[in-house]
């Protein structure tokens, strides 16, 4: 592409600059410090003992559960929404949700799951008897799915909505079927779209935080909340932002499984 | 491109309206100095008459700031940029502010209202003489249990009715380190301010024997689960509990015998304070009788004020549950400050208990 | 070209709907509730409504709410979106994956990290506490999801059309404000509304770095979970949510009959 815009970049580059390079070296500079201030590396070291390597690992298994079933969900949604007779309102009306607070909406849904709730209410209407949905693996993903689900239809909605029809039907026409068609033609089109959704739902995925506790009773621990507790409530800022340079780490690598390899050589 | 621009005009308009209303709602001038007070507490943790009642009375503007965690309101003082005149952490954070070198020291001869004060809640450890701070409201920990959803053996006066086997699923655990991993320790006769690994290790091992009794542990919000009777015992402390008892006649609070946690809330000024004089009027201001009633009517947590007690109800003061006798508090203690170090290890160990639970 | 849905696909379609808005009716309809919490139902009361006009300090909160919601997602909107055309123009592939990771820091990073960092950021540059802080934090953390939502619009717009217009003598301002930006409008967009969101949801970065006054309404509603939440949030909420509703109802309904109009 011929076209340049250097200076479309200087606002983000300085953003990244102040707002980015800045506290990262901040982190970097804390997670040298023990709690005396002095530099040392047991911060790291202490990283290496099982019960951290352990929640690395659950951290990152939900953040995959909860991304799968979110692109589960999404995808067909933003499919048939962008079918719809007034498609921009529709995908208007998936986005209002997102804009009520999100502590009272967990309030809510301790209320829903809840033994007295109405989905319980439901499932002794059908002769059940009440089950503890609260406070599992089950809610925990819900819960996580719920919030991530417009973060999600979106870029994928944007990436349908543009499609040129013509190609499935041309798909159609030359005998393939709708699986085939799908498989072949309009995910590999949408893929930019998918993959700008798994980046905005896995990444922030992995540090969750105030509904491991609300939803999940604390029988889930990511690394989010470990940070959370280190900074909170231990007053330990070393060990914290040692967690947080792993966890910046690891989304590194997580980019790497993502990245644009086809249209690579645009410039 | 033209639909951009006019989007982000009509952006910029939508602001100017809203910021030109909320100026109008705004009655105060707040402009920092003698003419106003930054008040930073607990949220829902006053009553907002008394406010409107102080202005009245000092001509004072109120700002009213809140924080939910003594550690998020103690990094945000540490760290100034804000001029909080008055603030109201639990004993531990004072201590640490105190060292710190945080606090102002509070003129004794600007706050008469202090003999009002029960001389108990008075020249505490955490805070000799009171030089640093007043107190507000106090309490302690205990166990909330539903008594009709429990066989009646369970009475909770000992910590280990929570290891009873018929509890299956059934204890919410509060979200804090000092207060699981102490109340592992009084179950076993250790003080909550144990600084033995021996001992510590000990009260997590005995705590993991709780994994199949809890159905999850939680902060704030155990107060709506329990009114709504989704689990049937829950460690938690006293004002919330008596929250709850509000609200659901089933639940009862006991304090275990072999010891629990007593907890204050006291005020403060803080050294970014810009009001002193003013910080001073307040502390005061709080302290009347009336006043004091008030709030501890609105907010139902128990007060520390005596002259007050007198004020409310007879049956909310003598409730041993929430004001225990002078004998019943013997058993209890108040948190130390065991330094960073300690509390690391603390969490570490909680961190263990928490990753245990299935 | 609109095929039309089937059955299955609108029951899907009604219930992703249905979940999506359960707690939001769930809260509107404790709203309502005399028992002053969101427990049992006791009673139909309209005094929690009441109490929202009664209450100034909440009514201000929601103002500043909204306007650094609005600004921040504005102002985010603009430099992300200048920033993902800028970083799609870029020649090395290098130097684009090293903004892309970097970019993607903020997202990963848990709201206490950010909000501590930036509170010693601003207190070491003397910003004082409050709007200017808040809404510069919301800015900031809220630039990379709009990159991330204009991005794949720039990856799937087709080069040669700015080659074209290249080639036809359009300056490189013609093409980014004729070409490039109508394309990527919906991403655009995309990005404004997700910056909302972050900013109507964030509670731990805004209470780091407020301060003298200035408050938003999720500080507020955390800070108030210790005493419980009062049912007045539930109303201001529901107030809010209806709002909203009929703004964009409203709005889409009017464009699309001026659109008709216009066509007629």
């Amino acid at each position: 592409m011929k076209f340049k815009s250097k200076t479309a970049l200087i606002p983000y580059i300085l953003w990244i600059a102040i707002f980015v390079i800045a506290p990262i070296g901040l982190i970097a500079y804390y997670s040298l410090l023990d709690l005396n201030g002095d530099f040392t590396l047991a911060n790291y070291k202490n990283f290496f003992t099982s019960a951290y390597l352990t929640m690395t690992l659950t951290s990152f298994w939900y953040a995959f559960l909860i991304t799968f079933f979110t692109l589960l969900i999404s995808y067909p949604t933003a499919y048939f929404l962008t079918k719809t007779k007034h498609k921009q309102l529709w995908l208007m009306l998936i986005i209002i949700p997102s804009w009520i607070n999100l502590l009272l909406k967990t309030y809510a849904f301790i209320g829903i799951f809840g033994l007295h709730g109405p989905v319980n209410a439901m499932i002794e209407v059908f002769g059940f008897d009440p089950t503890q949905i609260l406070f599992t693996d089950f809610s925990f993903i819900f819960v996580a799915v719920y919030i991530f689900i417009p973060f999600m239809i979106i870029p994928i909605f944007n990436a349908l909505d543009e499609m040129n029809p013509s190609l499935i039907y041309a798909a159609r026409d030359l005998g393939a079927s709708a699986f085939t068609t799908f498989r072949r033609v309009i995910f590999p089109l949408t893929i930019e779209g998918v993959k700008s959704g798994i980046q905005v739902t896995f990444i922030p995925a992995l540090s969750l935080f105030m509904i491991t506790r609300l939803i999940a009773g604390n029988k889930v621990i990511t690394l989010g909340t470990a940070i959370e507790q280190q900074f909170l409530v231990a007053q330990n800022w070393g060990m914290g932002s040692t967690i947080a340079v792993f966890l910046i780490l690891i989304m590194f690598a997580s980019m790497l499984f993502t990245r644009t390899k086809k249209k690579g050589g645009r410039a | 491109m033209k639909s951009l621009i006019n989007v982000t005009l009509s952006i910029l308009l939508v602001c100017g309206l809203l910021a030109f209303v909320a100026a109008k709602l705004d009655t105060s001038n707040a402009a920092g100095g003698d003419g106003v007070l930054t008040i930073y507490n607990w949220g829902e943790y006053i009553d907002p008459d008394l406010i409107k009642q102080f202005e009245e009375e000092t001509g004072i503007t109120v700002i009213y700031e809140t924080f939910d965690s003594n550690e998020a309101m103690l990094t945000k003082i540490r760290q100034g940029g804000s001029a909080y005149d008055i603030a109201v952490p639990s004993e531990y954070t004072i201590e640490t502010m105190v060292d710190e070198d945080l606090l102002i020291e509070i003129d004794h001869a600007k706050v008469p209202n202090l003999q009002n004060i029960d001389p108990y809640y008075l020249d505490l450890p955490f805070d000799p003489a009171n030089k640093y701070s007043i107190p507000y409201f106090w309490g302690t920990v205990g166990v909330v249990f539903n008594r009709a959803q429990l066989p009646d053996h369970l009475t909770f006066d000992t910590w280990e009715h929570l290891w009873d086997p018929a509890l299956k699923d059934k204890v919410f655990l509060v979200d804090g380190s000092r207060e699981v991993i102490g109340m592992g320790l009084n179950s076993l006769g250790y003080s909550l301010n144990s600084r033995d690994d021996q001992q510590l290790r000990e009260a997590t091992e005995h705590l993991k024997a709780l994994d199949g009794n809890v159905k999850a542990i939680i902060g704030d919000e155990v107060t709506p689960l329990m009114i709504n009777n989704e689990a049937t015992v829950a460690v938690t402390f006293s004002g919330q509990a008596a929250d709850m008892m509000w609200e659901n006649e089933d639940l009862d609070f006991a304090v275990p015998q072999e010891g629990s946690n007593l907890w204050f809330d006291n005020m403060v000024i803080p050294k970014t304070a810009q009001n002193v004089e003013g910080a001073h009027k307040f502390i005061n201001f709080m302290l009347d009788p009336e006043v004091s009633a008030q709030n501890a009517d609105y907010v139902g947590y128990a007060t520390p004020n005596k002259a007050a007690m007198a004020i409310l109800d007879e049956e909310v003061v003598t409730d041993e549950r929430f004001y225990p006798s002078e004998e019943m508090r013997t058993n209890l203690e108040v948190y130390e400050n065991l330094g960073l170090e300690m509390l690391g290890v603390y969490n570490e160990y909680f961190l263990e208990f928490k990753m245990s639970l299935q | 070209m609109r095929t039309t849905l089937s059955p299955a696909a609108k029951i899907y379609l009604a219930l992703v709907f249905i979940v999506l808005y359960a707690p939001i009716f769930y809260l509107i309809f404790f709203s309502f509730n005399s028992g002053g919490t969101m427990n049992s139902f006791e009673g139909f009361t309209l005094e929690h409504y009441a109490a929202v006009f009664d209450d100034n300090r909440l009514l201000i909160i929601l103002i500043n709410t909204v306007i650094v919601a609005l600004l921040s997602a504005l102002f985010s909107t603009i430099i992300g979106t200048l920033g993902a055309v800028g970083i799609v123009s870029l020649r090395s592939k290098k130097m684009r994956n090293t903004l892309l990771s970097l970019n993607n820091i903020l997202i990963v990073s848990p709201d206490v990290v950010i909000g501590a960092s930036f509170l010693i950021l601003f207190t070491m540059v003397g910003v004082k506490l409050g709007f200017a802080s808040v809404l510069i934090s919301h800015i900031a953390f809220s630039i990379p999801i709009v990159v991330l939502m204009v991005l794949p619009k720039m990856l799937e717009m087709n080069t040669n059309l700015i080659d074209a217009a290249l080639d036809l003598g359009a300056t490189r301002r013609d093409v980014l404000t004729r070409v490039i930006l109508p394309y990527i409008k919906p991403g655009i967009f995309a990005g404004f509304f997700m910056a909302l969101t972050y900013s109507l949801d964030d509670f731990a970065v805004t209470f780091f770095v407020t301060g003298n006054g200035f408050s938003t309404l999720s500080v507020e509603i955390y800070s108030m979970a210790r005493a419980g939440i009062s049912l007045t949030v539930n109303a201001i909420s529901g107030l809010v949510f209806i709002v909203t509703i009929a703004i964009v109802i409203g709005y889409y309904y009017f464009m699309s009959r001026s659109k008709k109009t216009k066509g007629a």
